[in-house]
């Protein structure tokens, strides 16, 4: 399906032991990450984006466990790493994290400068002034003005934008194959949004790495992503290109999700609001576990789990609405005229207003 | 500025908030010298990124923050510094709050009877127990919840439900006007616009006013009558939504509008990024204020720049740009 994947995902199901009960945060998930690529994980929180992508570096809480699945990265099995020393291979110097709040990520008793250097002494065994000096490029390079004073303060003297820039600098310090960022930007305001996504997008062409991103805003999924994983109750229940999950989707979920947006909506128009809440991943799934919710919903999708259907090369959808036999269904009038809408809602250059 | 046809609400005039003021310490002004009206029945809404001073507003308004300077109108009666306690007992009652993390806004040891029920107890709105508990049921059941959960506490709940007990506890007040502090942000994508619609639905059946603060803009073009933009304390532009959306005049607006994530991979992959830097403005001139360039659209400029936007302004009402 993907040329030259860097890292590949089989069968994966991870499990937690909460009070003595057992939840199933992901139920079997294989998934190609292509080389190079931006590959965006959408869905709600406890859908298990994070979970899953906690996986690659060994860094699930400690009630958890991988029950079952492969992860191939390098010719190795991830899954046989048994201990954190093996992981400390691949933690943070081959695959790198980028986490929501800047200010948890940092150490707030420690300067910017020490926390950078720190990195690139430890994992590239350069010595204090080599490490002080490529720190201070990387700091230019994430955009930081005037790094040679900057260097010697600490996290609370810098803004929320400036310390999410500084984690961006200290995960690149590895130069690692894969960055992971998850919610990077969602405590951050739109305007420095908007320029660290734009940072983490020139940073990935510069030092050619291949980019997972967890959100929950589909806005900053058009922005970014090459692909696009829609995941729902602890499986990927849509995978596609950007193009073909935006303007082609074809589970009832993603249509959910997409026309539930306040940015397509209308004044005047009540907003598509999907009924109900994800089910609890305590008890077994019975069936397509969107269901319940979904307005499309038949007979089958409460009794057999669906397969997967290949609808491009690139584009599969886990629905028994693809089943051949299944009722042909119109996806609802806001996905069918998505782009059109969108195209009467902005001017040129992308921005809302009157063409 | 005042138009006949339309009541005003609540009016802000020349507001000034200073945090950490005393002799010694000139204090952080966090709202600067703030103007605007509210009309009877209409959502305005508050726009800006954090520090901004927006929640200090509505704080403000709420009697939460003192305020240094100013005055502030309800229904044409002044509510801000010393007021008499019957004024201050209607001003509690007819304003009420919706605040951004439901999680932290209920208190996690009372049952959600007691949490609706709070303020009727504080103003003895119910004849007895039975009409209580009628009032009780009839607001959970209008935020689309059971009779049932009454019992429970506010954790076995999710979040978009916490946040619709927390406008069941805002309209069992029959409040006149609700202050709205980014109720949606703290929601997952799926919940949102489950209590937008709802907040919509009361709009429309109880002819309730909103003041809607949100840092984000799509979400206040869906939803708001007319919008007010603020940076660092001091609002910068206020227009009816479609002209905000259509004539943006001041640079932080569109920059705002700009960082919008647009949900179209072609038309968010093309768009480019303009930063607002203050620091590169030219501010030359007399000191700016905030002046009607249109009757109901307001900027904030000094005579040069009005000329500017004025200039601009009648080219994209030409729909040449």
């Amino acid at each position: 399906m993907v040329n030259d994947p860097i890292l590949s995902v089989k069968n994966l199901e991870v499990k937690f032991k909460v009070r003595d009960r057992v939840l199933t945060a992901i139920r079997n998930i294989s998934l190609d990450f292509e080389e190079h690529k931006v590959v965006a994980i959408v869905g709600e929180s406890g859908s298990g984006k994070s979970v899953f992508t906690k996986t690659f570096t060994g860094m699930l809480d400690i009630n958890g466990e991988v029950t079952q699945g492969k992860i191939w990265f390098e010719g190795r099995n991830l899954m046989d790493i048994k201990d954190d020393k093996g992981w400390e291979e691949i933690r943070g110097k081959k695959i790198a994290t980028v986490f929501q709040d800047p200010m948890t990520s940092l150490n707030p008793v420690r300067t910017i400068g020490y926390q950078i250097s720190e990195v690139i002494m430890k994992h590239q065994g350069k010595s204090k002034e080599e490490a002080k000096k490529e720190a201070l490029e990387l700091m230019t390079k994430v955009g930081i003005k005037d790094p040679e004073r900057r260097y010697d303060e600490y996290p609370f003297q810098y803004s929320g934008g400036m310390r999410q820039r500084i984690v961006i600098a200290i995960a690149l310090a590895c130069h690692p194959k894969i960055l992971i960022c998850d919610e990077p930007t969602t405590a951050l305001d739109v305007t420095i949004q908007a320029q660290i996504i734009r940072l983490i997008k020139d940073l990935a062409e510069e030092y050619q790495f291949t980019t997972i991103y967890i959100t929950h805003d589909l806005g900053v999924v058009a922005n970014v992503a090459d692909y696009v994983a829609v995941m729902y109750a602890g499986q990927i229940i849509e995978f596609g290109t950007v193009d073909e999950i935006f303007y082609d989707s074809r589970h009832p979920y993603t249509w959910g999700l997409l026309s539930s947006l306040p940015q397509l909506g209308l004044k005047g128009e009540e907003l598509f609001a999907i009924r109900g809440t994800p089910p609890s991943l305590f008890e077994e799934v019975k069936g397509d576990a969107f269901a319940p919710r979904s307005n499309y919903s038949m007979k089958i999708d409460f009794i057999k789990e669906p397969p997967i259907f290949d609808i491009t090369d690139t584009h599969w959808a886990k629905t028994w609405l693809l089943d051949p036999r299944a009722p042909k269904v119109e996806p609802p009038l806001v996905i069918r005229t998505l782009h059109q809408r969108m195209l009467d809602m902005t001017k040129k250059g992308g921005v809302y207003g009157e063409r | 500025m005042e138009k006949d046809n339309r009541e005003v609400l609540l009016e802000v005039k020349n507001l000034e908030v200073t945090f950490n003021n005393s002799r010694r310490n000139k204090g952080f002004r966090a709202v600067k010298n703030a103007n605007f009206q509210i009309y009877k029945g209409e959502t305005f809404g508050l726009v800006g990124e954090s520090g901004s001073g927006k929640t200090t507003i509505g704080r403000s308004i709420m009697r939460l923050n003192p305020i240094s300077n100013g005055e502030i109108w309800f229904e044409g009666k002044r509510i801000d510094g010393k007021i008499s306690k019957e004024d201050r007992r209607d001003v509690i009652r007819n304003i009420q709050m919706i605040f951004q993390d439901p999680a932290a806004s209920l208190n996690e040891r009372a049952t959600i009877d007691y949490c609706v029920s709070e303020g009727l107890y504080n103003f003895h709105l119910y004849e007895n127990e039975e009409d209580r508990e009628r009032k009780v049921d009839e607001a959970l059941e209008s935020v689309g919840l059971l009779p049932e959960h009454k019992s429970r506490y506010p954790h076995e709940f999710s979040g978009g439900q916490r946040q619709r007990i927390g406008i069941a506890r805002a309209m069992i007040m029959e409040p006149k006007f609700i202050i709205a502090d980014e109720p949606i942000s703290a929601l997952d994508v799926s919940i949102r616009a489950q209590v937008l619609n709802l907040m919509n639905k009361f709009k429309e059946e109880r002819g309730l006013t909103y003041m809607f603060i949100a840092h984000d803009l799509s979400v206040v073009r869906y939803f708001a009558d007319r919008i007010a933009v603020i940076h660092n304390g001091r609002i910068v532009e206020v227009a009816p939504t479609d002209v905000l959306f259509k004539y943006p005049l001041h640079p932080y607006t569109l920059s705002l509008l700009q960082a919008v994530p647009m949900p179209d991979p072609q038309i968010e992959k093309a768009k480019e990024l303009v930063v607002y830097d203050e620091s590169k403005r030219d501010f030359s001139g007399e000191k700016p204020t905030l002046q009607p360039i249109r009757p109901d659209h307001l900027v904030f400029a000094n005579d040069r720049e009005m000329k500017e936007y004025e200039e601009k302004l009648s080219l994209m009402e030409k729909d040449i740009v």
